[in-house]
């Protein structure tokens, strides 16, 4: 019985990171720029990762693979957006971005008054 | 199981396709950056996947030093490209 | 030239940074044996001596409640903002014309440089917000967010974040950023007061915390 619930959990979580990679890959192609790109690149593999090792970390309960399983998920976790906001942020310093599928662009708009304080 | 591991294989493939597809056409060096970042990740989430179906933690290490070392393909090319100098 | 009591101080700050890395060399190994940490102690000291980083000042508080609920409500948000996400990629209609992203400035109140990275972190791994830039004098995170079509989307967005502050400042901010929150807040109230009386129907709604965020936010539009 509780084998079944056990492949029936599994199953779900399974089915549900490869939903969010797909929905990663097919953002990719479907969003218009850079920037919005970054938003469906980034994130939700983090859902699908989660998911993909809570359900081995619960399958083979040892010390070992949990703590394991936390220090991918915590790595995953901080290295993605590092890396989003490096490609952001050239994205938006060197002008490879739309800027007519934005309602506002308060940085672009600190940058030319000068006042930032870097 | 076996329909369950298919269409897992079927979403996977695809969402890798796609960013592969991203990787040839991407028309700047940061689509590419990107798509290939999404190629990892979902290389990551498949590796996992299927330990979760085959009840085995084997690849886990790889898991770990994919999600450790991912970033710096980015972070290279971020570098590389700079932008304006940030002090 | 530091006196003594000011380098033991100095330790005493790093002292959590150095526990963590042994932590994380006993969570890389997956053991938690003698032999791993001493190894793991001997590698902590090395490294942080050999790759030598500008102390972080440490708020050297922490409550774990605070943190319990700002980890429950971020992971949360990770599920939520993935699923939609998700959606804006698969969803079958073709994307609506028209602006639909905007990039904003979030004024944080916070004038702690680990407060201010953590909540840009928290606000990144949230899906729907990237952090573009940040400003370490103003505290000011500039974010890109996906789906908002009106001012009034991109003000809740604005609100949600400094809610994001207030979770994290309440679970690892020092005493100095608890009296900002406080500060800004008594601010705020001065100002929804006056706003009462000018006929401010916000004002008069319930005084939870994203109302203060909110009233705080219009105060330091106010001031620039």
């Amino acid at each position: 019985m509780s084998a079944v619930i056990g492949d029936v959990v599994t199953a779900v979580l399974v089915l549900s990171a490869a939903l969010m990679c797909l929905a990663a890959g097919v953002g990719l192609l479907r969003f218009p720029d850079v920037l919005s790109r970054l938003h469906a690149a980034t994130k939700p593999q983090i859902f699908g990762l989660i998911a993909v090792t809570v359900d081995v970390a619960v399958n083979n309960f040892t010390l070992g693979t949990v703590t394991l399983s936390v220090a991918i998920v915590a790595f995953q976790a901080l290295t993605a957006p590092m890396a989003a906001h490096l490609i952001a942020r050239v994205a938006h310093d060197t002008d490879r971005f739309r800027p007519e599928l934005l309602v506002v662009d308060e940085l672009g708009r600190a940058n030319r008054r000068g006042d930032r304080g870097a | 199981m076996g329909v369950v591991v298919i269409v897992a294989a079927v979403l996977f493939g695809a969402g890798g396709l796609c960013a592969v597809y991203r990787i040839i056409r991407g028309p700047s060096v940061l689509d590419r950056v990107i798509a290939s970042d999404v190629l990892v990740a979902t290389v990551i989430c498949a590796l996992g996947a299927e330990m979760a179906i085959n009840r085995h933690v084997d690849t886990l290490p790889v898991l770990l030093v994919l999600a450790l070392f991912a970033v710096l393909g980015s972070l290279a090319v971020g570098r590389f490209l700079g932008g304006k100098e940030h002090s | 030239m530091t006196t003594r009591a000011e380098r033991r101080a100095a330790l005493l700050n790093q002292l959590p940074l150095w526990l963590g890395l042994v932590l994380l060399w006993m969570l890389l190994w997956g053991s938690f044996s003698w032999l791993n940490l001493l190894t793991g102690a001997l590698l902590a000291a090395l490294v942080s001596v050999v790759f030598y980083l500008p102390a972080v000042q440490l708020s050297g508080r922490i409550s774990p409640a605070g943190a319990l609920a700002f980890l429950l409500r971020l992971f949360g948000d990770i599920v939520r903002a993935s699923v939609q996400v998700a959606w804006l990629a698969l969803r079958p209609l073709r994307r609506p014309a028209g602006p639909d992203s905007a990039i904003i400035a979030v004024p944080l109140r916070t004038r702690s440089d680990l407060i201010l990275t953590w909540t840009a972190v928290a606000t990144s791994i949230v899906p729907g917000s990237i952090v573009i830039d940040t400003d370490r004098v103003s505290s000011t995170l500039y974010l890109h967010v996906l789906n908002v079509r009106t001012h009034a989307q991109i003000d809740r967005f604005r609100v949600s974040v400094l809610a994001t502050e207030r979770r994290i400042v309440r679970a690892f901010g020092s005493r100095e950023d608890l009296e900002r929150l406080a500060l800004g807040d008594a601010v705020a109230a001065v100002a929804a007061a006056t706003g009462a009386v000018a006929g401010d129907a916000r004002a008069a709604s319930a005084r939870n915390d994203d109302d203060r965020d909110r009233r705080n936010l219009d105060d330091t539009g106010k001031e620039t």
